[in-house]
């Protein structure tokens, strides 16, 4: 299958000299769902910077289906679509406006601009607020505003920069099954985000990149296979006293009815509940840690307690 | 894209400042209207009055081609410094910048819709001038030309300003402390004849004398500077600005990290 991203041994130094990409080489596949995930400061801005041509890189390649973003600029950007993670759109216009125009800049003829805006705002849910200024609309509007922006002109690869940071569960949920929906028709997607789950849960292949350089490249299943320590979280039927110790778990208390246990892969968990049973701890359920991933990415960069 | 697509980008571009010049007429459209109309009514009407003839003209007659120069100068060069800085501060440039279009077309689509606001502008003076006189134009070609030639020249410097601006003091610094003096002192109240030998001969080295003093010929025939020498300074100048402004865009200064 074709690649929609190559990226080869890419290097930004900036002119305070700061090194913010120490030869990034990365390679995302057509029709993919990626993420690409990193700490504050871990180069994933810029990365995406260069790749939608904001930011010049000091040395490397980017190719997007085949096409040589410093050789043949023009069609290299027209295959892509970018949801910055920033507003970036002028607050004084009102949301057709922003669509249609930025159809505009890619060359579309007005009518087909403005048949897509239209479209597109409307399953963004934008229809209601799309003769508005859009500096009226909430948080949450902005961010399904600019993905319809990036949509208008049918983006073969789409780039979503955090774009649920601060968005409701609702919206959030909403805008993800706009975001897969694309995926399912043909467009390459590759997303950043702070809420790790959301990776876990959309993405097909991950890239975690730490102090400008990638630590990990991956499918999510193998990935997550190579997790050694499960954690589970445990519900009290009454608070408890002391903890026991079992040889290898780490039990954690969460809070008066809630413990947390870290398991190694391959443990009988009989072992915790017959240490449990012993100290007189009752448990009401179990149930394994959502965002496996979290710990994955936490360890890889080797900053625990470090936000993504 | 195509030369299709590159006019379709160029089009929104321009409807894009066209439509922000109109949205916003009140801050574009009416100060300079009030602001010349009081030229007229004191500089023209009131102390005119009691002012000998300029080079053999009236002064209020003389005063009209300077005046509606100086509203094409400020209105064109304020337009796209404070349009194209807006959209760097607001970061929404980043729209055009993260499509296929090219840097020719983003520099053109601002200098159009900054030429359009100096010559609504322009057309607005005139009209209010033809209040205070009446006008007669000798060269309507020279004066299309003088017009144009001049809003395109103070579009790239209004262009260059934004491009190297940072906050906002910075685009109000040159039109305060370069271009209202030059403006003031590149003829348009006065003949440099009126002038002593050496701030005459200073004066040749203020570009918008050529300006003012071609667009006075267009219009009424007279000049203080001969009309081939004022149109090559113009286009040097055009020229040399726009070049400036490419290379700039092309480098990304200030856009592209």
């Amino acid at each position: 299958m074709a690649q929609a991203l190559e990226i080869t041994d890419l290097k930004k130094t900036y002119d305070t000299g700061v090194s913010a990409l120490k030869g990034v080489s990365l390679e995302v596949a057509e029709g993919d769902f990626f993420a690409l995930l990193g700490p504050n400061g871990a180069g994933k801005s810029t990365l995406i910077g260069a790749i939608c041509s904001l930011v010049r890189p000091t040395a490397g390649s980017i190719r997007i289906f085949g096409h040589d973003l410093a050789r043949d600029r023009e069609t290299a950007l027209g295959l892509l679509g970018v949801v910055p993670q920033e507003i970036n759109f002028n607050q004084f216009e009102k949301p057709f406006d922003i669509v249609a125009n930025q159809a505009g800049f890619y060359g579309l003829p007005r009518p087909l601009a403005r048949e897509r805006a239209e479209r597109y705002l409307k399953q963004l849910s934008l229809w209601d607020k799309a003769f508005v200024a859009s500096r009226t609309l909430s948080g949450g509007m902005k961010r399904r505003l600019m993905i319809a922006r990036a949509m208008v002109h049918e983006p073969k690869l789409l780039i979503l920069d955090e774009p649920t940071a601060g968005v409701d569960i609702e919206i959030r949920r909403s805008m993800w099954q706009f975001v897969e929906q694309i995926n399912r028709d043909g467009t390459t997607v590759i997303l950043t985000t702070h809420y790790l789950e959301e990776a876990e849960q959309l993405c097909r292949n991950i890239a975690i990149i730490d102090k400008g350089e990638i630590v990990r490249k991956s499918d999510m299943k193998s990935l997550l296979a190579s997790l050694d320590r499960e954690t589970f979280v445990l519900d009290l039927v009454e608070a408890c006293d002391a903890l026991p110790n079992v040889e290898g778990v780490t039990l954690r208390r969460i809070d008066a009815l809630t413990l947390e246990a870290e398991v190694p892969k391959g443990t009988e968990l009989n072992l915790v509940f017959r240490a449990l049973d012993s100290a007189g701890i009752r448990l009401r359920s179990l149930r394994n840690k959502a965002n496996r991933l979290e710990e994955l990415f936490l360890a890889l960069v080797d900053r625990k307690g470090h936000a993504a | 894209m195509n030369t299709h697509g590159n006019l379709t980008a160029l089009n929104t571009i321009v409807m894009r400042e066209i439509s922000r010049i109109l949205r916003i007429w009140g801050q574009t459209l009416v100060p300079p209207a009030i602001t010349m109309t009081l030229y007229f009514v004191i500089f023209g009407n009131l102390i005119g009055s009691q002012i000998k003839d300029m080079n053999g003209i009236r002064y209020m007659d003389f005063i009209v081609p300077g005046l509606i120069m100086m509203s094409v100068i400020q209105n064109s060069y304020g337009n796209i410094v404070s349009s194209f800085f807006g959209s760097k501060f607001q970061r929404f440039i980043e729209e055009i910048l993260v499509s296929p279009t090219p840097n020719w077309v983003i520099l053109s689509g601002y200098c159009i819709g900054a030429i359009v606001r100096g010559l609504m502008v322009g057309a607005i003076v005139l009209v209010v001038a033809l209040f205070f006189t009446r006008l007669e134009v000798k060269h309507p070609l020279i004066t299309l030309l003088t017009l144009f030639i001049t809003a395109l020249t103070f579009a790239f410097a209004g262009f260059i300003n934004a491009m190297f601006a940072k906050k906002f003091d910075d685009i109000s610094i040159v039109p305060t402390f370069i271009l209202t003096p030059l403006t003031y002192l590149g003829g348009v109240f006065y003949s440099i004849s009126l002038l002593p030998p050496f701030w005459e001969k200073v004066s040749h080295f203020n570009p918008i004398l050529y300006m003012v003093s071609a667009f006075r010929y267009g219009v009424l025939g007279k000049s203080d500077v001969p009309i081939g020498t004022s149109l090559a300074v113009m286009i040097l100048a055009a020229v040399i600005l726009g070049a400036y402004s490419s290379w700039l865009l092309v480098r990304g200064r200030g856009l592209r990290n």
